[in-house]
């Protein structure tokens, strides 16, 4: 089985978010850069059906040279190989054409992604890929096995789950529950020195118009002063949820 | 005499303009449209306000529809099909297209549901529509057209321009609100034509915890944390939402411990939560559990240590000992149920 992990370079989680050039770009100074935790989830999978199924594991990331450490970091945690498509990741459809034409080049079984970046939140590449590619999708996945040519791949939905049935090719979006958070590699220092030498390809991108942009970024309001309650008089706090806030 | 002033230049536009029609898809589940749905036609009544268009919904197996004439929706496109009673997002999604096709749409809304964001951006590419999901506000502009969407997990928002013809909306929950106003929701059958790869992935069974309100669904939510020792302790978090009618959640700790189980854990990497009122217990309140809650209206916290970085991004705060506070409010949130009802 040929498995290809899509891979996002974000913010780390703690990352605070600022903005630069008049509030049209994100801000990455002092910023630490990571494995979208959604794909690492996925990877992390991935590694499972390599060492269980002999699986080999690609990985790819659309993004300019900066974001090769963490392509590094993919391939130290175990992948055999990584993609780099080298262009601005600046719209979805756009990254989703780029990651189409490497899906289709490779010929690959399986390919995973999370289910949303935790950057620009926009939750589309999977199904854009499934889409432009004919493959079979599974989104939110939380349980995945692979037997022969068929796919049992459990999707959490609001306020439950189901068990789906299908053939490969098959595109996950991906998240916490493919594997649980104890199961995350840390990459170990043979890992690491592996890795420097696995193949990184880069790939020129296709020219292919973007169809969103995000022009401009906003923090939210900063928010009021607390009001507190004392333990004494919640009769105070019902109230204020009454009247004052008017939730119940 | 009074001279009838000739048209402004902006109305001349709209007049001249030929009226088209807002698309959206109303979620249903067992036959009855989700609330949800009523938000996402409440917000297209009011686009369609400002570009002068007029409303279509399309239903699928919904028995309902003439509740969307309370939220503005002109015409209802009525699918009825047994192959459509599980949900299947390449074939809702083909479904959606073909509406939107026969309907000449140029913006297509739905809903940040699960299903609804599993079948967006197949529908997106089907349509070669520009996808906003997250979508929190009207457009700030129609031309070009641009939308004002959450981002980085609701630490901020990004304005977002579509440019394609045709623009995919996903609504962010909660964010609109309901509107009401009256229109016709005429009827219409609408009899799609499914395609047999459509259905290419089957389902086998749904796990549905029945008689509990969803985390997605709630409109309260009552989150436990670190704070509560042990999961021996969840009784009164539970005890606490169903005065409220709340939904339980927890921090990701908890869920990490397996306290609480995964489908519980909001946050960054978690659920987002974006109910009317959050009520934090003994959670500390760290940057990516702040992240995944942000959307929700209102904010209480209860925590023994002043000093928890929640008090910052709450609204009402109680600093006190869980065991002691929960059992209280619960106590007065009765005795309020009861002379209120």
């Amino acid at each position: 089985m040929k498995i290809l992990v899509c891979i996002s370079h974000v913010p780390d989680t703690t990352s605070k978010i600022n903005f630069a050039d008049g509030d049209t770009k994100f801000d990455t100074n002092g910023v630490q850069f990571v494995i979208n935790p959604n794909d690492e989830f996925g990877l992390t999978r991935a590694m499972w059906f390599k060492e269980k199924q002999g699986a080999t594991v690609s990985v790819v990331n659309v993004g300019g040279p900066e974001t090769e450490p963490t392509l590094r970091k993919a391939l130290a945690i175990g992948a055999d190989e990584a993609i780099r498509v080298n262009t601005e990741a600046t719209d979805g459809f756009f990254v989703a054409k780029q990651l189409a034409r490497v899906i289709e080049e490779g010929a690959y079984d399986l390919i995973i992604a999370g289910r949303e970046s935790i950057d620009y939140n926009g939750g589309m590449v999977p199904g854009m890929l499934a889409a432009l590619t004919g493959a079979n999708f599974v989104n939110t996945c939380i349980g995945l096995e692979v037997e022969g040519n068929e796919a049992t791949a459990i999707r959490e939905i609001d306020g439950g789950k189901e068990t789906v049935k299908c053939a490969l090719p098959l595109i996950i979006g991906g998240q916490k529950g493919l594997v649980e958070e104890s199961d995350l590699r840390i990459p170990n220092m043979r890992g690491i020195m592996m890795a420097r030498k696995k193949q990184l390809t880069v790939l020129e991108p296709a020219e292919v118009a973007g169809r969103t942009a995000a022009v401009k970024f906003e923090k939210p309001a900063p928010k009021g002063e607390v009001k507190l309650v004392s333990p004494d008089n919640l009769d105070e706090l019902v109230q204020l949820l009454h009247n004052e806030a008017k939730v119940i | 005499m009074n001279t009838p002033l000739p048209p402004s230049r902006g109305e001349l536009l709209i007049l001249n303009k030929k009226t088209m029609s807002i698309l959206i898809y109303a979620e249903s589940e067992e036959g009855k449209l989700k609330k949800i749905a009523f938000e996402v036609a409440s917000y297209a009544r009011a686009l369609a306000g400002q570009t002068g268009d007029t409303v279509t919904a399309v239903a699928i197996n919904a028995e309902n529809t003439a509740e969307l004439g309370k939220y503005g929706v002109d015409k209802v496109l009525k699918v009825s099909d047994e192959k459509l009673s599980a949900f299947n997002a390449r074939a809702y999604a083909d479904v959606i297209k073909q509406a939107a096709d026969q309907e000449g749409s140029k913006v297509v809304l739905i809903s940040s549901s699960a299903n609804d964001k599993y079948l967006a951006p197949v529908l997106a590419v089907n349509l070669g529509a520009g996808y906003a999901s997250n979508v929190v506000a009207l457009p700030e502009s129609t031309d070009p057209f641009r939308v004002k969407r959450t981002a980085f997990t609701n630490k901020a928002f990004s304005i977002t321009e579509i440019s394609t013809d045709i623009k995919l909306l996903g609504l962010s929950k909660n964010s609109f609100g309901l509107k009401e106003s009256e229109a016709a929701a005429a009827e219409e059958a609408f009899s799609p034509s499914l395609n047999d790869d459509d259905f290419s992935i089957k389902t086998e069974s749904v796990d549905k915890t029945t008689g509990k309100v969803t985390i997605a669904d709630a409109e309260i939510v009552v989150s436990g944390g670190r704070g509560l020792k042990g999961p021996e302790n969840w009784g009164m978090i539970e005890e606490l939402a169903d005065v409220l009618g709340a939904a339980t959640a927890c921090s990701k700790p908890v869920s990490d411990m397996g306290w609480r189980p995964h489908s519980e854990h909001v946050g960054q990497t978690g659920k987002p939560v974006a109910s009317n009122l959050y009520v934090a217990v003994g959670i500390s309140g760290a940057i990516q559990h702040l992240a995944g809650i942000n959307a929700s209206k209102v904010k209480v916290v209860i925590n023994s240590d002043p000093e928890a970085p929640f008090f910052k991004a709450a609204d009402y705060g109680v600093v006190g000992d869980a065991f002691e506070v929960v059992p209280a409010l619960i106590e007065k949130l009765k005795e309020f149920k009861a002379q209120n009802s």
